[in-house]
């Protein structure tokens, strides 16, 4: 990938997408192949917000790679806490790692940090803007289980301030790929999203209710619908509760269907959903050291 | 414009926006981030006749010559605009406001989340669209009132 940042899916092409999926394809038939590939390289995790996944599979990566890591910790453990800039933490960190994993609740900080260091920034998500590590693992797992052209999906839940829908959203638009994005009038996606699929290309088909659309899909991606998002808490449930996908609802659907979702979920997917063909979520989760090792392996 | 209809005397060297759109001046002078502390000689005209526009603002600004990368980004709220340049009572320069690609440090964004608008040591920058302009930093596109956007410092 001829990237020095990963910021945004948006400076993804259908040939950089292929190259890290082939990538973690190859990983992931020999892990042992690589083993040691980047002995000596330091990966800086900055995690402003919470993670598991994302931060361990780095981790792990990194050290599956034959690297290490070095983790900035709680924000309340770090300067940040005393009041120190974002532009100022990474140009101390950039002495002390070879490139840096970046989660910030602010909307463009990895494109600002990257704007400060000269060694490579991944944006592991910087508030409702995006995440496009995460995408390229969700790229691979549509991938493995239903091909990635001629493919229709339903992208659904939380579609304005889900960073993994708006990364997942533009990289799709780079195949032969129909997209239905399924949500409350109020989580619809953002203008900027919208403007940026209809620049690439894509049709934007909205709709309000899963039904409309369950039977067609050979991909639904489900994701959470916070609480913190609604001034009261009826209204959240009320909302919550039209965008549950339980065996009922997926009667109606495609016998191929894939159903994924980032996790962690809450209740938008009924755990009676897990032992279906259908549920493809906690393999999407794994996905995510295989294709982080190879997104680092094109990197570094 | 005869003499007789001049509300604003002529200038002698500076810089002269004519056919502005009539009530855009006071975000013109904003934009350009002349406010009068600096001792500039400022004369506004607002909502004058103009057989273009029917009615326009007009700045005069003396003393002080405007760039073209100043007054391009003007564009934004005054795509009608024209930049005269005077020496000696003469306007020496005539030109239109062309659209910039980008503009830095003169709108900001209004996207409380975004990192443009937070403590860090950089200016706000927009992508300019056909229409409107775009955060550089979080994507927020501006489609309307992009007046009411400007960053006054």
């Amino acid at each position: 990938m001829r990237h020095d940042h990963l910021i945004s899916a948006k400076q993804l092409s259908r040939g950089d997408i292929d190259a890290v999926l082939d990538r973690a394809a190859e990983i992931a038939a020999d892990p042992g192949a690589v083993t040691g590939a980047h002995a000596d390289t330091l990966l800086g995790l900055l995690f402003f917000e919470p993670s598991t996944r994302t931060k361990m599979s780095f981790d792990a990566a990194m050290k599956r790679l034959g690297g290490d890591t070095v983790d900035m910790g709680s924000v309340d453990s770090s300067s940040v806490k005393k009041g120190e800039s974002l532009a100022d933490t990474v140009r101390v960190i950039e002495g002390y790692a070879d490139a840096l994993v970046l989660r910030h609740p602010s909307e463009g900080s990895a494109k600002l940090a990257s704007e400060f260091v000269d060694i490579p920034v991944v944006n592991a998500g910087d508030g409702a803007g995006q995440h496009p590590s995460q995408t390229l693992l969700d790229m691979y797992t549509i991938r493995e289980n239903a091909g990635l052209d001629d493919l229709t999906i339903g992208i659904m839940g939380d579609l304005k301030y889900g960073r993994t829908v708006h990364s997942l959203a533009h990289a799709l638009t780079n195949f032969d790929v129909s997209q239905h994005f399924i949500s409350p009038e109020s989580l619809r996606l953002p203008r900027g999203v919208r403007y940026d699929l209809h620049e690439a290309g894509a049709q934007v088909r909205e709709h309000t209710g899963i039904e409309d659309v369950i039977e067609t899909l050979d991909v639904l991606y489900v994701t959470r619908i916070q609480r913190e998002r609604f001034p009261d808490e009826n209204e959240y449930r009320q909302v919550a509760g039209e965008y549950r996908i339980d065996a009922g609802l997926l009667e109606a659907a495609n016998d191929e269907l894939t159903v994924m979702h980032p996790l962690p979920r809450v209740d938008e997917i009924a755990p009676g959903v897990d032992e279906t063909r259908y549920a493809t979520y906690f393999e999407q989760a794994h996905n995510g050291i295989p294709v982080r090792m190879a997104l680092l392996d094109e990197m570094l | 414009m005869t003499d007789t209809e001049l509300r604003v005397s002529k200038i002698e060297d500076g810089t002269v926006i004519d056919h502005i759109a009539g009530g855009q001046a006071l975000n013109v002078l904003a934009i350009l981030g002349i406010d009068g502390g600096s001792g500039e000689e400022v004369s506004v005209g607002m909502n004058v006749p103009s057989d273009r526009l029917g009615r326009k603002d007009i700045v005069k600004v003396e003393g002080r010559e405007l760039s073209q990368n100043e007054v391009d980004v003007l564009s934004l709220i005054a795509p009608a605009a024209t930049i005269n340049i005077v020496r000696g009572f003469d306007v020496v320069e005539k030109h239109r406001v062309t659209r910039p690609q980008t503009v830095g440090g003169v709108l900001s964004c209004p996207n409380a989340n975004c990192i443009s608008t937070g403590d860090e040591p950089i200016e706000s920058r927009f992508d300019v669209l056909e229409e409107g302009v775009r955060c550089t930093y979080c994507g927020t596109i501006i489609r309307d009132s992009i007046a009411a956007h400007i960053s006054v410092e």
